[in-house]
């Protein structure tokens, strides 16, 4: 009787066990499903533009398509400027940030600042883009002494502000992991903290680093409220470093500002998931290149440690 | 007896002036532009900001129904992305076997993470609000955003699981628990924080964002609060955009005002995940 | 499910029971946000019918002020507003999902072809008048264009101030995004003249800002910028510039009066759209924004009522 009993109740709970076991395993799995569905809508739907534009069209350099001219490259060109001009400005910002918190400031200033950072993170876009319509790019205009200050320029500064939380926050993260060990070898041997920085502990964390400069990037790229307030919104090809000085178009200010109005499956419906699908797969491009790198990094550091 | 600074110090000096300077160009914006929104936009806030509907072609009354939206959002959001992130993350921390099949499913979130938040608005708009039918509604714009959210939740989540020491488990399972119950009373409570935060910083993005909301849920003016998940809602970003682009003669005070309730909600949810995250670092029990 | 744990692993159980609350808080605030619909909870026999309008930027904010008047005016009716531009509006009517659809251009060809092919019939109300101001810096000395010039200026022809006796400043073109129909007006109307066979676009370098007051906030501080819009969103601190046919024709100035004596050569009907021809609530509406009470807010707003 009594093991009748306990065979029923370790089999009930073995059913729930398994159960449940599927449900976390089907979660598990979910990730793969959600980005093979997006990467596939965004193939199904951007695939008809290819054969309804002419390919000299889409790579043409006349983004304006109420009269069928859909050339591309000026968007890719504006996204690209954009993106180089916020990097210069996060790269040299963030990283020298990260080093001063994480090697220099006094342990009370790093705990004070460092959340400060944090907040610039959490500033949504529209704030941002609300205050550089505003203020910044008047003061672009007359200080630079451009036609106007909604530029390329205005948003690169922007874009630079919004990923130089991400950049600080991960440099920072890798510059604090490394061992205390290398930068007292170093010091030991003569070597002053400034050389010590620079020579060991940031070569040490280059692959944090590096992480933490890309995931700025792709930041940079897909912020869309904040470009398409204070860009101008013009489609212009970038010719040279010399454009960042006049308005551009980003790809995806294009998308938020013509997807509300395409009636589904004309062209121009087509072609912003054209656009949609190029700015998943630079994205893609720049993510798994950053974590290639840091999954080479941790294979080598445990390695090392083992 | 005095010394001469070598060249190398004089070096360091210049650097870590420099870098000090850097850190301070950098910081000082920040506290800036926060100080400028509050300034701004204090003046606006009252009871009736708060609590009341907009009137006059919203120049006047209240947001009410950008913030009560915005809540619902963020709520909806978390119906959908947090039970499947923290899935997820069990699965990858706790089962995953380390073979192809879970370096494709990290890959997968990695990709998930990097998509431009206007990508994830147009695939929106696409599947959610036209293919599904379920038209510019709170469900089109939670299942968005969650989709969205989730890449943060579950490498959060993992993290903090994988934090909780391997003896933890092997002494649980020592005693007779089955894996389930080993994750359910003993992995999942020591990791529960690092969860919180990382749920917490997810839910502050998705109610920050505007692409993802844009066509897929939010509207201009609403007369009444939303009744039912397929309604279209009014949301604090979108509605700061539309009241700073589409309305003329709105009152400044009220542009910041709004403004400083989006950061405000923005900020202090971001508060709430750094204080757990550091309560729970000095309370580790290893 | 039981989720408390034993003894020294309170703070869980701290974070468990607060959770718990704050899903009670939820549950709360939820229930108050149903049940703070108002006036429709006290008749349950009355049934809430809702008017979804969605469209013309332009439009959108006389649309609101019609929509807080008539919800005074008949509460059991409720009007959702939302712009995104004409082209917006006319592809939410093509795809069915919209009751009225603002208009600040006509509907064209190929889109009533689409409507028709999915079931929909727009049928076109013209439901107040709009002119086409063109504005420009408070400081900026010039006071009138011909239409030819501001064609010229518009389509990159002319890049300086001086050229058309102003100073020696760069011109900064400003524009509605694509999607508007006071873009689309403006591009047929204006640079191209009217003239059906004319391929001239805009300049390549013209910026396409967000909704009338980003164009605003950039002529407001901007003396290099030239812009247009609606009459209704011309404010004091900019400058309204004067507009001839042509070389030699006198210069008007947009207003109520010299729209409808079709004096001022840029002006244009506004519309709203239906599925078909509306009954009920919606024809309710529509006959109430035609009536002179609506048009009276359509003067309030600055722009310019029809007259019968």
């Amino acid at each position: 009787m009594k093991s009748k009993q306990i065979t029923r109740k370790e089999t009930v709970s073995s059913i729930r066990e398994f159960l449940i076991t599927a449900l976390i395993k089907a979660a598990g799995y979910s990730a793969i499903l959600f980005v093979g569905m997006i990467f596939l809508f965004l193939l199904l739907e951007s695939f008809p533009a290819l054969r309804e534009v002419e390919l000299s069209n889409l790579l043409s350099s006349r983004w304006y398509p109420i009269e069928d001219y859909y050339g591309v490259l000026p968007l890719i060109g504006g996204t690209l400027i954009i993106t180089i001009g916020a990097t210069l400005i996060a790269l040299p910002f963030g990283v020298g940030t990260a080093i001063y918190l994480s090697e220099i400031a006094p342990r009370w200033l790093r705990e004070t600042l460092k959340p400060l950072v944090e907040v610039l993170g959490g500033l949504p876009s529209v704030v941002l883009g609300f205050l550089g319509m505003l203020i910044l790019s008047p003061y672009l205009r007359i200080w630079l002494d451009i036609p106007t200050g909604l530029s390329a320029f205005a948003g690169a500064i922007l874009l630079g502000g919004i990923a130089i939380p991400t950049v600080v926050t991960v440099a920072e993260d890798a510059l604090d992991a490394v061992p205390k060990s290398y930068r007292d070898a170093s010091l030991a041997i003569g070597a002053t903290e400034w050389q010590t920085i620079w020579r060991v502990t940031l070569p040490a964390a280059r692959s944090g680093v590096l992480t933490a400069v890309m995931l700025g990037i792709g930041r940079a790229i897909g912020e869309t409220m904040t470009v398409m307030m204070v860009t101008g919104n013009a489609p212009i090809l970038p010719t040279g470093l010399k454009d960042l000085f006049s308005p551009v178009r980003t790809m995806t200010a294009t998308i938020a500002a013509e997807m509300g109005e395409v009636a589904n499956s004309s062209t121009h419906y087509h072609v912003l998931f054209l656009i949609g699908i190029i700015l998943f797969l630079i994205s893609l491009a720049v993510n798994v290149a950053a974590s290639a790198v840091v999954f080479r990094q941790k294979k080598s550091q445990e390695r090392i440690l083992s | 007896m005095t010394m001469k600074l070598s060249a190398r110090q004089h070096k360091q000096r210049l650097g870590f002036s420099l870098l000090t300077l850097m850190t301070f160009l950098t910081v000082i914006p920040i506290i800036g532009v926060v100080i400028y929104i509050v300034y701004l936009g204090f003046p606006a806030i009252n009871l009736e900001f708060l609590t009341g509907f907009p009137r006059e072609g919203m120049r006047e009354g209240g947001i009410l129904p950008a913030i009560i939206g915005t809540f619902y959002l963020t709520l909806g959001t978390a119906i959908f992305a947090v039970p499947l992130g923290i899935g997820s993350a069990i699965y990858l921390s706790e089962y995953a076997p380390d073979n192809r099949a879970t370096q494709l499913i990290r890959i997968a979130i990695i990709n998930l993470a990097g998509i431009p938040s206007v990508v994830y608005g147009l695939f929106g708009l696409g599947l959610f609000v036209l293919f599904l039918g379920f038209g510019t509604s709170i469900l089109a714009g939670s299942l968005t955003l969650s989709i969205m959210t989730l890449p943060v939740i579950i490498s959060t989540t993992e993290e903090a699981l994988r934090a909780v020491p391997q003896a933890f488990r092997t002494v649980s399972m020592s005693l007779g628990a089955t894996k389930w119950q080993t994750i359910r009373k003993i992995v999942l409570p020591q990791a529960l924080p690092g969860i919180l935060t990382g749920v917490i910083l997810g839910l502050e993005r998705a109610a920050g964002e505007t692409a993802p909301i844009l066509f897929t849920v939010a509207a201009f003016f609403l007369p009444s609060l939303p009744n039912s998940p397929l309604d279209a809602t009014m949301a604090l970003p979108y509605h700061l955009y539309v009241i700073s682009t589409q309305v003329p003669g709105m009152p400044i005070k009220i542009q910041y005002g709004t403004a400083l309730v989006l950061l405000v909600f923005v900020l202090s949810m971001n508060l709430i995940a750094t204080t757990i995250r550091s309560r729970a670092r000095a309370k580790r029990q290893w | 499910m039981d989720f408390l744990v034993p003894g020294h692993l309170s703070q869980y159980n701290l974070y468990v029971q607060n959770i718990k609350r704050l899903l009670v808080l939820t549950f709360i605030i939820l229930l108050a946000g149903c049940s703070g619909r108002g006036i429709s909870a006290q008749d349950p026999s009355q049934q809430i019918k809702i008017i979804e309008n969605k469209g013309s930027d332009t439009i959108v904010n006389l649309a609101l002020a019609w929509a807080e008047e008539y919800q005074v005016i008949d509460p059991t009716v409720q009007l959702s507003v939302t712009g995104g531009g004409s082209g917006t509006g006319i592809a939410a009517l093509i795809n069915g999902t919209v009751d009225l659809a603002n208009a600040s251009r006509r509907i064209k060809e190929e889109e009533r072809d689409a409507a028709l092919e999915n079931g929909s019939d727009p049928v076109e109300f013209v439901i107040a008048r709009d002119a086409i101001a063109i504005i420009v810096n408070l400081e900026n000395p010039i006071e009138h264009l011909t239409l030819q010039q501001i064609s010229a200026i518009y389509s990159g022809a002319i890049n300086n101030w001086k050229e058309v006796g102003g100073e020696d400043r760069p011109i900064v073109r400003l524009s509605r995004e694509t999607n508007s129909g006071t873009h689309v007006y403006f591009l047929e109307e204006v640079i191209r003249l009217g003239e059906k066979d004319n391929q001239t676009l805009f300049a390549q370098n013209t910026l396409l800002l967000p909704s009338s007051e980003g164009i605003g906030a950039e002529i407001r501080q901007n003396p290099n910028a030239i812009g247009y819009d609606g009459l209704g969103y011309v404010n004091d601190d900019m400058k309204v510039i004067g507009v001839a046919l042509a070389d030699g024709k006198p210069y008007i100035f947009p207003s109520a009066m010299t729209v409808n004596n079709d004096q001022y050569p840029i002006a244009r009907d506004l519309y709203m759209y239906t599925n078909g021809e509306p009954e009920g609530v919606i024809k309710e509406y529509l006959d109430w924004i035609l009536s002179s009470e609506a048009q009276e807010i359509v003067t309030e707003l600055g722009f310019v009522p029809i007259t019968k």
